[in-house]
């Protein structure tokens, strides 16, 4: 330790006028997050790690760091900043604890396709292998939950590896990466050379050269369609292809569905936009999916939740899928043309190539369907006329107040489906949700990274009980930096969506949803934020219109009924077509 | 191009007809920790890897893996796009026993006196294209290369002589047809490539691509 001290000391840290740079391996890590455009960093520090937080000291002008309440909110924040502003997120965390607490984040962000670059400490080179204090094998334990991963031993490697791992996180399909950086490289003093972005990787091709055949395939098959449907994902989304997408559903006149990670790339209330797919999705999109066809999908992977029973899933379709990344074609469902690419740019020359064209009676069929889903499910939750408040007409309020211009971030759960089915989007990058991990606890911390990737917006985590109750540490990091998250609790007293399916599928043999909370308000509190609770209709609109036009943080806690279902469904092992309405 | 894929599987009906044996031929960059990348696209799929070869390639800086599994053609397909998206990989192909020549070693311990008492070592090295790689007082030590068959049949010819020990190598496998990997790596280096580099030739086969 004297000699870690000693060197840290001999630094002097100066950038010459020429464009080497003679410093530490720590200080050329920043120096390269900042040529990266990095601003925000969410992490903790530690043993393995603490040679970089002593060169942050002297960045605090130019990197703000969010010191959360535990790496896996760390983590859940970057991702969070990342979906929000479509930037890298960035986590320090140390060796050990801290990097084994950052998996279950990797995990959500690889199947969710955030851009990510972690960085963690790790003991001493000559360490390594010793079981040494606060030693782990991070590589080993995160290869199979990130797109990339690395260890640093020499800080000579620092600035190539970190050039890398951005280019790496946000190009192609975009994935966490994972850099570990052993102390002493964190310590080497060295003269580096310029800071060079990485823009090419000789076994990697992120972007691949569109093949215009199978562009000319996939517009024949459009425009020879009688009844063609588009499922969307997060690819329109990740590839900042939202108004490609919009010229094209223009032209074609196709009705378009989206899956819980694509929902917002366009807005809600576009004319073509015919709702949610998947198990708690809309009722003509499940059902038509089985009727369409020719079915266009893209940036989407064709999920379990959202495909129901595979060998009954749109086999009267042709399948046309656009995607970047190769292995998702043909993976769960046969595509008739797979057009590998960027949709920004697939997209356009599609477009080209299409006919135009309205579809009006097939659209009224959706909404046929869509009013039949009105009548039975949507007006009895969004204006119930039982004493008990549903987690709908929380969602219609909000609507009402904030007119689709808020970020909404949501947990895991019965709130996360009701959110994603009712709430109103405008823009783009709003709908922020744990979509493939589901993971609980996703929510309050991705609310706070939310509010520093767009600080401009409105952000409301709208979480469950249960969820809450997984990651309420992070009140802390709200508390000393003040990111204004609106925090919604809705609560039913239960792991809603877990006893949901007890009731349907296990005879109501309610095992262990029965879950209690603490004094949310009194807790919110505790940590100086603003907190009030609801549990009268009457109260209802003001309370919200008291969270959102608050200036600063604040907990608002809804009583919801206890046992509500989330319809319509499809339940586990049955077709899109077989969705039940109640 | 596309006709000059020829390093390529080429679809038969045998495909589906079950499983059978494949040959995964990967091409990577040397980099620690590879290994354990690919090897964990067969384990989460609870894949066994029936043998697995490390090697340098014919091009200088790039290494060669050749991975035998017994399943089916889309399973196969599948594991190997998953292969190639790994950062480090460069290229996948995957073979059946008929498109490629394989080779696998053998090496046998026999006590020398056992085995000089009773056979014909004459004859043992000609029958089964063995050959002695030392021969000791106290034991000899055979080598055979060749096909599974072909070093299974030597251990049972050795049997009924206490064979003291016997190992096997993981295949090794060239692609028959092969044109090489030279020139699609001058493509893979350049910053743009070709308009002939086919990228992703799983896409070629449309129309023979089996449905789920």
């Amino acid at each position: 330790m004297e000699t870690a001290q000693e060197t840290i000391q001999q630094t002097e840290a100066k950038a010459e006028t020429s464009k080497t740079f003679k410093g530490t391996g720590s200080q050329v890590l920043l120096n390269g997050l900042i040529e990266e455009g990095v601003t925000t960093i969410f992490g903790y520090p530690g043993g393995a790690i603490m040679p970089i937080y002593d060169a942050l000291y002297d960045y605090a002008d130019k990197l703000e760091h969010i010191l959360v309440r535990h790496e896996q909110g760390g983590i859940h924040a970057a991702q969070g900043f990342a979906r929000a502003s479509g930037e890298v997120g960035v986590v320090f965390a140390t060796s050990g604890p801290g990097a084994t607490n950052l998996v279950t984040g990797l995990a959500d962000a690889q199947i969710d396709s955030t851009p990510l670059v972690c960085i963690t400490g790790q003991v001493f080179a000559h360490l390594l292998g010793t079981d040494a204090f606060q030693e782990t094998d991070v590589i080993n334990i995160t290869t199979p939950v990130t797109k990339w991963n690395y260890q640093v031993t020499d800080a000579k490697e620092i600035q190539e590896v970190l050039a890398k791992a951005f280019y790496i996180a946000k190009s192609g399909r975009p994935g966490p990466v994972l850099i570990d950086i052993t102390k002493n490289a964190q310590l080497q003093l060295e003269e580096f050379p310029e800071y060079v972005k990485c823009n090419h990787i000789r076994s990697y091709r992120p972007k691949p050269k569109v093949r215009i055949e199978y562009i000319e395939q996939a517009a024949e098959l459009i425009n020879s369609a009688k009844k063609p449907f588009i499922l969307f994902g997060q690819g329109v989304v990740l590839g900042k292809a939202e108004e490609e997408f919009k010229a094209f559903i223009n032209k074609t006149g196709i009705p378009a569905a989206w899956t819980i990670m694509g929902e917002g790339a366009i807005p809600t209330s576009h004319p073509l936009n015919v709702g949610m797919l998947g198990m708690h999705g809309n009722y003509g999109p499940n059902v038509l999916t089985n009727e369409c066809d020719v079915l266009i999908a893209i940036g989407m992977r064709f999920d379990d939740r959202v495909t129901g029973r595979l060998d009954k899933y749109a086999k009267q379709a042709k399948v046309v899928h656009l995607d970047i990344d190769p292995a998702e074609i043909d993976k769960n469902v046969k595509a008739e043309v797979g057009v590998w690419g960027d949709c920004k740019e697939t997209l356009p020359l599609l477009t080209n190539l299409v006919n135009e064209s309205k579809h009006e009676e097939w659209l009224a069929k959706f909404r046929q369907y869509n009013q039949e889903e009105i009548d039975q499910v949507i007006t009895p939750e969004l204006y119930p006329t039982g004493d008990e408040m549903t987690m709908g007409e929380v969602l219609r309020n909000i609507n009402e107040i904030c007119g689709g211009d808020a970020i909404i971030v949501t947990d895991v759960g019965q709130h996360q489906m009701v959110a994603c089915r009712y709430a109103k989007f405008n823009n783009t990058r709003s709908n922020i949700t744990s979509g493939g991990l589901g993971t609980m606890g996703f929510g309050l911390p991705a609310a706070i990274g939310a509010k520093y990737g767009a600080p401009d917006k409105t952000v409301i985590a709208i979480i469950g009980d249960g969820g809450f109750q997984m990651t309420p540490q992070e009140l802390g990091t709200i508390m000393q930096f003040g990111a204004a998250v609106k925090i919604l609790i809705l609560n039913n007293r239960f792991l809603g969506m877990v006893r949901q399916w007890q009731q349907l599928f296990h005879d109501k043999r309610y095992s262990f949803v029965n879950i209690t909370s603490p004094d949310f308000v009194a807790l919110a509190k505790s940590y100086y934020i603003e907190a009030s609770k609801v549990d009268e209709r009457a109260n209802l609109r003001e309370a919200l219109e008291t969270m959102i036009n608050h200036e600063g943080s604040y907990l608002l806690e809804v009583m919801v009924g206890r046992e509500n279902n989330v319809f319509p469904m499809v339940p586990q092992g049955m077709s899109v077509s077989e969705i039940r309405l109640k | 191009m596309s006709t000059e894929n020829t390093l390529e599987h080429k679809i038969t009906k045998a495909d589906f007809d079950g499983k059978q044996e494949y040959t995964i031929t990967v091409y990577a960059e040397n980099r620690i920790g590879l290994l354990n990348r690919i090897a964990i696209i067969f384990s989460k799929r609870k894949i066994n890897i029936e043998s697995l070869n490390t090697s340098p390639s014919e091009i200088d800086g790039i290494h060669r893996f050749n991975i035998v599994i017994h399943e089916g053609y889309e399973v196969v397909r599948k594991l190997a796009r998953q292969i190639e998206k790994q950062i480090e990989v460069l290229k996948v192909y995957f073979n059946t026993n008929e498109e490629i020549i394989w080779q696998e070693l053998a090496l046998y311990k026999v006590s020398t006196d056992e085995i000089a008492e009773k056979v014909t070592v004459e004859r043992l090295l000609r029958q089964y294209g063995a050959s002695a790689v030392v021969i000791r007082k106290d034991y000899t030590v055979f080598a055979v290369t060749g096909h599974r068959e072909e070093t299974d049949a030597l251990v049972k010819a050795l049997e009924p002589y206490e064979l003291i020990e016997f190992v096997r190598s993981a295949r090794v496998a060239i692609i028959k047809d092969s044109a090489g990997f030279h020139e699609k790596l001058k493509e893979f280096e350049a910053f743009e490539p070709r308009e002939e580099l086919v990228e992703n030739e799983f896409l070629e086969k449309g129309e023979k691509i089996f449905t789920m």
